[in-house]
């Protein structure tokens, strides 16, 4: 099936090309024949309306992809800081509208209007002092309103206060998993590297360090609504990175340093679901899941799922061979609910405990040292 | 038979009597030649081959894209029953063939194929010397970049499967086996590659240079060179400044792999076991990396910003609009190229405060950029617009240099770089920015110096037809991807299929690939064009376009020493098109100024 598509494809485009020589053909016919393979006036012409025509192309395009596409670009912003970003991006928006529709235009109709013509002559002019001046201004001018509104808001994003009241909660990437960390009651995560790593303690954490005794480490990750939220994200073994396009976020996850990012959640998962633009794009999605379905069906495989909406951590940076399918879901509560989830969950010692207790009977022999894992992996090399 | 043996003899008469040319071998004509224009030919043709690689490897992805996970008898006739069994696409030669299809376009194509192809042949004719300063070099450059093509297609065939941790190759990923199979020889290979293929870079751009400084004729003065070579000039002083702190990087990251260093690695514990690298930082790494990483994007564009003003200007029958103005924001891009890499780093983790001065610089290079493109733009107002295919490229450059011009704005603002940060908007604007625009500079450029390369015309019908529809493609890949971008799609995934988020975006994925397949395919109208030309093509005129420029006045026929007799002096600027007072509409540089005849331009 496949193979006979390529075939008629291939045989289009064939005939597709041969038309087109024929046609760029026919309008040499009756002039003096210039095989010189030099432009003439013919060929200037034509290539003129061409590209006049392209202008057009070029319009059309953008009103259909607008038109067709614009409801796919990520709307409303789940985050408090995130509406200050959408904001600077639609004024760059009007601003690269602008200079595009008009610069488009003026490249492809002077192309058009000057196309060249025997008894023509071009204009001698080859520079003018007040019109460079004026280009090189006016692009600064704006250039430096937007790098002001930028630095603004970034400064504002990037930069948490000490003395801000946040909850903190580690971000830990590996391939091809995400899990976090809550730092209890504290607020002040235990310490933690690769080196401690045994067992249910998968993050590393220092069961010894005072702060990490009230941890909790989770695969789902909760947050409260309307709190700032204070993200240590670590990495064990390749570079990731924590992107969460809903809150306008995303922080690599560096091995060997602790990355940073911070922000409020304003919209609970299920006020986001309720919102109408949500509602359509998942009606949507399911129409689109729908019709899959029964294609996979009648070749025997199971159905999909129905979608419904959830944020989503995802990994934005090459990680290795699933890279495309490192997520985790995240959920926005209610203060009051987020509070019941976080108390239900055990911590890091209690599940630390338990592992050992259950392992006890059986008297697994518990993973070597790391030292002597040092060694192995150095010998290895 | 060096250039400066020709210059110093003062023994014009010599040249003529052919004695310094005679037993061209086939070896040392074709193969081991120390003539730039030979060396420029095979540059050319390696990287054509290197190209249709590269382009070839993209349509596949594409594919995939589309339709994925569906089987292809194609993909398992290439990639074989290991990276497609039952032709099915596998998620490792994915992510090698979006690898290596990166290299092979960056660096073998568009920085060796376009600025070794065009420098070669035109700065020696342009300037009006017999050759190189040093025509061994060259020739060893361009072996040289051969090797180092050979060892890349190599890697291609290694048990483990080609490097496939992006062409950026960050550690941690590129550096353990453990974490990804591309990451053991094929990663290898690929170091080894990049090391001679710097060593040929360098080499080649230290040559351009010394020319360029030392080997004017007379009368051309600095300000009297055509903007090519003032590109090709700037280009590889860039390189120069840049392609060794890439060097370091990668022996740096040789050491890590295969001597137990911890320049990059620091606290890793993968495969079970805790490693014994400490104290690294992969921020390091990517600071070394786009310390090249940012001025070869210029490396890739500035030649081909060349090109388009000098095709611009001849087929506009006008001179180039703002000549100085043209000079001064190509030493600005280059100087303000080398301190703007931090902007692909903003999420990278490094200081914040550092994100906003290179937002800052940044925002900065939008300034020479703009005003280069507002010059094109006027310099074709009030032309005589002669619609050769090379100057229809030309346009299609300015075209697809403003679209993806403009959302460098988005991308260099720290600010917005949070969200679109490695999602497909940054794949759609370096594309149109760098990747095409620089593609449609070396189709210009081939167009439009073919005559001078091979001696015949290329036939422009084909070329009109394979202008159009690679111009309405790359739109069409590359418009809609913006979009997909903004959805918040990250690049470099297999499928999207696991995200049903994104369920909404695969209509967009199928056409933006059945554009790129039919682009893709109507390459081959200008291969089939090149090639074939090259034995029927129509012979050529010695002066087709009627340029003003010394390439113009050295015989068809190519000889060592490139003019047969004197050297041409230089009288005049290179863009005297349509100057008042003269009967033709141009006036090349090596005539003298008519008695009263004065400068025109500033």
């Amino acid at each position: 099936m496949t193979s006979l598509l390529v075939i008629i494809v291939l045989v289009l485009l064939a005939v597709a090309l041969w038309q087109l020589t024929k046609i760029f053909d026919l309008t040499q016919v009756g002039a003096q024949s210039n095989d010189s393979q030099v432009a003439d006036d013919k060929d200037n012409n034509l290539q003129g309306y061409l590209m006049f025509a392209f202008l057009g192309f070029i319009y059309i395009l953008t009103i259909y992809s607008l038109l067709k596409w614009g409801h796919l670009v990520l709307h409303t912003p789940a985050s408090a800081h995130g509406s200050l970003v959408d904001n600077l991006m639609n004024i760059t928006w009007v601003l690269i509208f602008t200079v595009q529709t008009i610069t488009q235009a003026l490249l492809h109709y002077f192309a058009f209007k000057y196309r060249g013509r025997k008894e023509q002559k071009a204009l001698y002019f080859a520079d003018n002092n007040r019109l460079e001046f004026i280009w090189s201004v006016i692009p600064a001018i704006v250039l430096a309103g937007l790098i002001l509104y930028g630095l603004y808001a970034w400064t504002n994003i990037m930069f948490v206060e000490d003395d801000e009241d946040t909850v903190v909660v580690e971000i830990y990437a590996q391939q091809f998993k995400w899990t976090a960390r809550y730092a209890g009651d504290d607020d002040v995560l235990g310490k933690a590297n690769v080196r401690y790593i045994d067992g249910v303690n998968s993050l590393g954490v220092d069961m010894g360090d005072k702060y990490a005794q009230d941890d909790k480490v989770v695969t789902e990750l909760h947050l409260p609504k309307g709190k700032k939220v204070h993200f240590k994200i670590r990495s064990q073994d390749v570079l990731h990175s924590a992107y969460m396009p809903h809150f306008r976020a995303q922080m690599n996850c560096v091995p060997g340093m602790v990355t940073e990012f911070a922000f409020e959640p304003i919209y609970t998962t299920q006020e986001m679901r309720d919102m109408t633009f949500m509602q359509e794009k998942v009606a949507n999605i399911n129409a689109i899941r729908a019709k899959k379905s029964t294609e996979l069906v009648a070749k025997g495989e199971p159905a999909l799922d129905p979608y419904t909406f959830d944020y989503l951590l995802l990994c934005n940076k090459i990680c290795g061979s699933s890279h495309y399918n490192m997520q985790m879901k995240i959920v926005v509560d209610t203060p009051a609910e987020y509070k019941k989830w976080l108390a239900s969950k055990p911590t890091i010692v209690e599940e630390v405990k338990a592992s050992a207790a259950a392992d006890a009977p059986a008297d697994a022999p518990a993973k070597p040292a790391d030292t002597s894992k040092m060694a192995t992996a150095v010998a290895a090399k | 038979m060096s250039a400066e043996a020709h210059d110093h003899a003062h023994d014009h008469a010599h040249d003529h009597d052919h004695e310094h040319h005679h037993k061209d071998t086939f070896i040392t004509k074709y193969i081991f030649s120390i003539d730039h224009k030979m060396i420029s030919k095979q540059y050319l043709i390696t990287g054509i081959i290197m190209g249709i690689i590269g382009v070839g490897m993209s349509m596949l992805f594409r594919m995939q894209l589309a339709w994925p996970e569906e089987s292809f008898k194609i993909f398992n006739f290439l990639l074989g029953d290991k990276f497609a069994p039952n032709g099915v696409m596998t998620n490792d030669i994915y992510l090698a063939l979006v690898t290596i299809h990166g290299t092979i376009m960056v660096f073998f194509v568009l920085t060796a194929a376009l600025s070794g192809t065009f420098s070669n042949l035109l700065i020696p004719l342009q300037i009006g010397a017999r050759d190189m300063a040093s025509g061994f070099l060259n020739m060893v450059s361009y072996w040289l970049f051969f090797t180092s093509s050979c060892i890349m297609v190599s890697s291609l065939f290694v048990e483990s499967g080609p490097a496939s941790a992006g062409w950026t190759i960050y550690p941690p990923l590129s550096a353990l086996p453990q974490a990804i199979g591309g990451s053991g020889t094929g990663m290898t290979l690929w170091l080894v590659s990049m090391a001679v293929f710097i060593a040929s870079s360098l080499l080649g751009s230290l040559n351009y240079v010394v020319t360029v400084i030392n080997l004017r004729t007379k009368g051309m003065s600095m300000t009297r060179l055509p903007l090519t070579v003032w590109a090709f000039f700037i280009t590889a002083v860039i390189g120069i400044v840049s392609f060794p702190v890439l060097l370091s990087a990668a022996l740096l990251l040789i050491m890590d792999r295969s001597f137990g260093t911890s320049f990059f690695l620091s606290d890793i514990y993968i495969a079970g076991e805790v490693l014994h690298y400490q104290g690294g930082s992969p921020v390091l790494f990517e600071h070394l990396f786009w310390f090249l990483g940012h001025p070869e994007v210029y490396i890739v564009i500035l030649p081909a910003m060349g090109l388009v003003s000098e095709i611009m200007a001849t087929n506009s029958r006008k001179p180039i609009f703002g000549y100085r103005a043209m000079i001064m924001s190509i030493l600005a891009i280059a100087f303000l190229s080398t301190i703007v890499w931090g902007h692909h780093m903003f999420m990278s983790g490094m200081n914040p405060f550092l994100g906003s001065v290179f937002t800052f610089t940044t925002l900065l290079i939008a300034i020479p950029s703009a005003v280069k493109a507002f010059n094109w733009i006027t310099t074709l107002w009030k032309g005589n617009l002669q619609m050769n295919p090379a100057m229809l490229y030309s346009i299609g450059f300015v075209s697809t240099f403003i679209t993806g011009g403009l959302t460098g704005i988005i991308l260099g603002d720290s600010t917005l770089d949070i969200n679109v940060h490695d999602t497909y908007f940054v794949v759609a604007h370096f594309h149109l920015v760098m990747g095409i625009s620089a593609l449609y500079g070396m189709f210009a450029g081939i167009y439009h110096w073919y005559p001078k390369m091979f001696g015949r015309m290329l036939n422009k019908n084909l070329g009109f037809v394979h202008f159009w529809v690679t111009t309405v493609c790359a739109y069409g890949v590359f418009f809609p991807m913006h979009f997909i971008g903004l959805a918040g799609l990250p690049r470099r995934y297999y499928t999207n299929t696991n995200f049903p988020l994104f369920d909404d975006l695969q209509n967009v994925n199928v056409l933006m690939t059945t554009f790129a397949l039919v682009g893709g395919a109507f390459q081959l109208v200008f291969l089939y064009n090149f090639f074939v030309s090259i034995f029927y093509g129509k012979r050529a005129v010695q002066n087709p376009w009627r340029s003003t420029t010394l390439e113009w006045t050295a015989p068809i026929k190519h000889i060592h020493g490139n003019w047969e007799g004197e050297i041409p002096h230089v009288h005049r600027w290179p863009y005297d098109y349509s100057k008042p007072g003269h009967e033709e509409d141009f006036v090349p540089q090596n005539v003298p100024m008519m008695p009263g005849e004065e400068e025109l331009h500033h």
